[in-house]
């Protein structure tokens, strides 16, 4: 016993900042490096792979002759189709139009969403009135509002970005809304207990803790905004406008299924790189940065 | 009538003196009640209250769970109030929670800088206070990580140092290290020691834990649970630095565990 009474008394300061140093150098977590290529290789074999297999699948089910070749032509065709099309200026005209329409409809339903999701997560009134009605509007299919829109826009761009924005707008106040709930409590009351009221708490906790939720509601308002628009699209053919969806439904009219499915890999592939290019690595980001995942992982 | 985030007023030390209280108290609650719930889930949680702390006291607050602790530091921290009684803390005050509350978004130095920033502090300053905050708890080389790649101590002391940031006289701190280890708890009871020192803090420590109460504090302050009073006031003498296994120490653990207890059992019969 009283040889342990020897070791140095508590506030021996030198000693302390020993034991503080030994004990941060043993708790401290070790952080393994990957290189990027290995990460690269480790994300994108899988994605590779299954490709490989879905167009394996669809080679299998042309070869059974299930159907005949024009109806469902092989995939090389629908690819060389897709790359003359690519190449005599026809897929990237569609795409700047469509695009511009998704750009300016996603545009508008963010500036909207955002409102109102921070208006309805500071005011309760407006949560307890109109709450229920917002996730009612994000269950109402975006296809069901264009008769409405033929109304009141005619077939225009005006009755497109309409439907666009109704699609998506209650998604991204959701996520706005359902962040601000998921904050947790004691993050508010440290900020409190740091002098941060009203507006000021709002700023430095509430949205920076509820940014992954944003997130979130960004990127399921798009997918909505991206359906909206190709449902638009088909419905509401603009004269002389060749988007991506009025080129499917005329290759439909005119029974030209390489053109057809061409048009479908386009949209498929939209669809798939602004979610991995944007909301893929900006929520990795964020989970990364706020910690939420292992990072041993 | 509370008195919070302010620096002392000279008016109110002049109203509370002609009340008859010590001058130098920095922390005065009288009778203090606060009740949750209505009819059948009625909860007393503090009932008639009396408690002072003097400038520059750490005292630690001692109790089983359910014995309204938090809800007393809610109130010193003036995130709660009194439903009868009074509550005054002449001082700024910081409070520290079981868990750091550090914002995961933000660096170690960030966090700091965010209490500095809502204290007031203008922004050309904030850096190198934060710094300097940083290297007293002696976390200079890991501002700039975030509060999930540090260990729980790492995180307690960046929470220690952002309490600090607020340059706060009062220091309440909710069962601060009760998720560490037993030999990190040990290190920041000696680093919480020299905080208190040079910074002349008025520390108020809440625990479960008999041995880290007396360990600690100046006094021991016992309270009861369901209603939630003040049951015995221990003054503890022993010299500083204590080691949590000095026999005189033991000794008063378990004078004040066998205080526990009986408290506890008294409830047997509710």
């Amino acid at each position: 016993m009283t040889d342990l009474r020897d070791t140095p008394p508590s506030l021996d300061r030198d000693a302390l900042d020993a034991e503080i140093a030994g004990l941060d150098a043993l708790g401290f977590p070790a952080t393994g490096h990957v290189s990027f290529l290995r990460r690269s290789w480790n994300s994108s074999w899988p994605k590779l792979a299954a490709l490989g297999f879905a167009i394996g699948g669809w080679y299998l089910v042309v070869w059974s002759g299930w159907q005949k070749k024009f109806v469902l032509p092989w995939p090389h065709t629908v690819w060389s189709r897709l790359w003359q099309d690519v190449a005599n200026g026809k897929i990237p005209d569609a795409f700047a139009i469509t695009m511009h329409r998704a750009v300016v409809g996603y545009a508008i339903a963010c500036a909207l969403g955002l409102v109102i999701g921070v208006s309805f997560s500071r005011w309760r009134v407006l949560r307890v009135a109109l709450g229920s009605f917002i996730t009612g509007l994000q269950t109402m299919p975006s296809i069901a509002w264009f008769p409405l829109a033929i109304l009141l826009f005619q077939k225009s761009e005006g009755a497109i970005t309409f439907v666009v924005v109704l699609g998506a707008t209650p998604s991204i106040a959701n996520g706005v809304i359902n962040g601000s709930d998921q904050v947790p409590p004691l993050l508010l009351r440290a900020g409190n207990v740091l002098g941060a009221r009203g507006l000021q708490l709002y700023r430095t906790v509430t949205m920076p803790a509820s940014l992954p939720s944003i997130l979130g509601g960004l990127k399921q308002g798009w997918a909505f905004a991206w359906r909206s628009l190709m449902a638009g699209e088909l419905l509401v053919i603009v004269p002389r406008v060749f988007s991506v969806g009025a080129r499917l439904q005329n290759a439909r009219d005119l029974s030209d299924v390489p053109d057809l499915q061409a048009n479908m890999i386009v949209i498929l592939a939209i669809g798939i790189f602004v979610d991995a290019l944007f909301f893929g690595s900006a929520q990795r980001f964020i989970r990364r940065r706020w910690g939420l995942v292992d990072p041993a992982a | 009538m509370t008195l919070l985030d302010r620096p002392t007023d000279l008016a109110e030390v002049q109203t509370l003196d002609q009340r008859g209280h010590e001058r130098d108290e920095i922390i005065a609650i009288r009778g203090a009640t606060r009740v949750f719930g209505h009819g059948p889930e009625r909860v007393v949680a503090l009932d008639r209250i009396d408690l002072t702390v003097r400038r520059g006291e750490m005292v630690s607050l001692l109790g089983a769970s359910g014995c309204g602790k938090s809800t007393l530091l809610n109130i010193l921290a003036g995130l709660d109030r009194p439903a009868t009684g009074t509550a005054n803390v002449l001082g700024r005050v910081a409070l520290m929670f079981q868990e750091s509350a550090l914002f995961p978004w933000l660096t170690v130095r960030g966090n700091i800088e965010t209490a500095l920033r809502l204290r007031g502090v203008a922004r050309k300053d904030r850096r190198p206070q934060a710094m300097s905050l940083l290297e007293s708890v002696r976390l200079e080389d890991f501002g700039e990580r975030r509060p999930h790649e540090l260990s729980g101590g790492m995180r307690q002391r960046a929470a220690l140092a952002r309490a600090l940031a607020q340059n706060a006289e009062v220091l309440l701190m909710d069962e601060p290290f009760g998720a560490l280890d037993a030999i990190t708890r040990e290190v920041l009871h000696a680093e919480l020691e020299r905080q208190w020192i040079d910074h002349d803090l008025t520390v108020v420590f809440v625990t479960h834990d008999v041995r880290e109460a007396v360990r600690l504090g100046d006094r021991v302050v016992l309270l009861s649970s369901r209603p939630g009073r003040v049951e015995a006031d221990f003054s503890v003498t022993l010299p500083r630095p204590r080691r949590i296994d000095d026999a005189a120490v033991n000794e008063l653990v378990n004078h004040i565990t066998a205080e526990l207890h009986r408290e506890v059992r008294r409830h047997a019969n509710d």
